[in-house]
């Protein structure tokens, strides 16, 4: 069974609920290696995303997920908007013709809005950033094969809860955090936290979990 | 004239205007926009105006984008992405202010959008290429700032759009004449003697144009 636009677009609200809830949380990770406004930008995306679809939601999950990358492209104050909106961007393009998302166009999604980001951002693995997180998520849910949607997302958000954590260690080499050089050692990144946190409420969407 | 337009792409609001300011001093005909912070007043970087911005800066001749720092260049190359033609447009990796007035006077002066865009990136590069001067001539600074600001934009201008490599060279130092930074960074001073060097197709017009400019004192 795959996913509708209609489920899409309930995946990306209880996305967006989920960003609220973690603003504050994403707003500290910041502060302590950014400028502090990784989470207040990232909900007032989400939050206007949720408006756009409350207007109208699109007949497809490609125009669902251009819709959200539009959004959060224009919504987004910070380096989160373009490099989240090319990923989204990226994800709508690699399923355009698509009535229902099934796993393969899933994972298909997924490395587009990696290629996206990589293109974006000019970050690779290890640079302390939503990279770090994305890469292997996408890895894990090429790697799983013929599936259902729910298992392909399942192993993405658990790779991406394990890479994101890997980002403790690091020293950034991109974004504000690369500023700081050493002293960014020893924080999680907000941008892979984001990305985590992204996929674990699409992953539980897709498996019926509220 | 169709000149190249000018977009600076700032986190803040007041940083871009005052880049458009300082560069917009040197480069009255440019059009320069600033698209700075984002739309409720905030620090950030806006797509929308930064989209709005180069279609303003659009005249004809293409655009030059400059931005402060990381973010903003992903929003100016979304931007330049989401136009009819977007190679017409070009952003620019080079230090915000300089660049800026290096680009704006390279507009000023009728230079195309490659031209513009690597003004801005050689802002600061003050060493040239050695040229094998045709016509060369010494030239006494008579009024009191020497080269400083307003009179190297105006040098720069005067040979900006001329087929012809003009150098210009004080002590043991030489500058690009198109390079406003590279004539300041000279610091020739009211009462030196400065020496010209120009090549090419119109290397006697550009040696004539500074002449009647610093016959002039610079017009101070």
């Amino acid at each position: 069974m795959g996913c509708t636009a209609e489920q899409v677009a309930a995946a990306l609200r209880a996305a967006a609920a989920v960003v609220a809830g973690h603003r504050d949380e994403l707003v500290q990770l910041d502060r302590a290696i950014g400028d502090g406004d990784h989470g207040e930008n990232l909900k007032r995306g989400f939050t206007a995303i949720v408006s756009k679809l409350d207007a109208s939601t699109p007949d497809t999950p490609s125009a669902v997920l251009k819709l959200a990358a539009t959004t959060l492209i224009s919504t987004v104050g910070g380096a989160a908007g373009p490099l989240y909106g090319t990923a989204f961007l990226r994800a709508a393009t690699a399923t355009a013709e698509a009535e229902e998302l099934d796993a393969a166009s899933v994972a298909k999604a997924l490395r587009a809005a990696l290629e996206g980001v990589v293109a974006r951002g000019k970050a690779e693995i290890g640079d302390k950033t939503m990279v770090d997180a994305l890469d292997p998520a996408v890895r894990a849910a090429e790697a799983l094969g013929d599936n259902d949607v729910s298992s392909v997302l399942a192993v993405a958000a658990e790779a991406a809860a394990t890479g994101a954590e890997s980002t403790v260690p690091l020293v950034a080499r991109k974004g504000r955090a690369s500023y700081l050089g050493e002293r960014s050692a020893g924080h999680l990144d907000p941008g892979a936290r984001s990305t985590a946190l992204l996929l674990r409420s699409l992953a539980d969407s897709a498996a019926g979990r509220p | 004239m169709s000149r190249v337009g000018l977009v600076i792409v700032s986190h803040s609001a007041t940083l871009a205007r005052g880049v458009v300011e300082l560069a917009g001093q040197m480069a009255p005909d440019v059009t320069l926009e600033p698209a700075g912070g984002t739309a409720d007043g905030g620090l950030g970087t806006d797509f929308e105006a930064v989209t709005a911005a180069l279609e303003r800066a659009s005249q004809g001749a293409g655009v030059v984008l400059l931005y402060d720092l990381g973010s903003a260049k992903m929003v100016a190359d979304l931007a330049v992405e989401g136009l009819a033609e977007p190679d017409g447009a070009l952003v620019v990796d080079a230090p915000l202010v300089e660049g800026a007035v290096a680009a704006a006077v390279a507009a000023q002066g009728g230079s195309d959008l490659s031209g513009v865009a690597a003004a801005a990136v050689r802002g600061e590069a003050t060493e040239v290429a050695e040229p094998t001067a045709e016509e060369s001539t010494d030239l006494l600074l008579t009024n009191e700032i020497g080269l400083h600001a307003r009179p190297a934009a105006l040098l720069a201008r005067a040979v900006a759009n001329l087929e012809a490599q003009v150098t210009v060279a004080f002590g043991d130092r030489k500058a690009d004449a198109r390079s406003v930074l590279a004539l300041m960074a000279l610091a020739a001073r009211g009462g030196d003697t400065i020496t010209i060097s120009a090549d090419g197709p119109q290397a006697t017009e550009a040696l004539q144009r500074i002449r009647d400019l610093a016959s002039r004192d610079f017009d101070e």
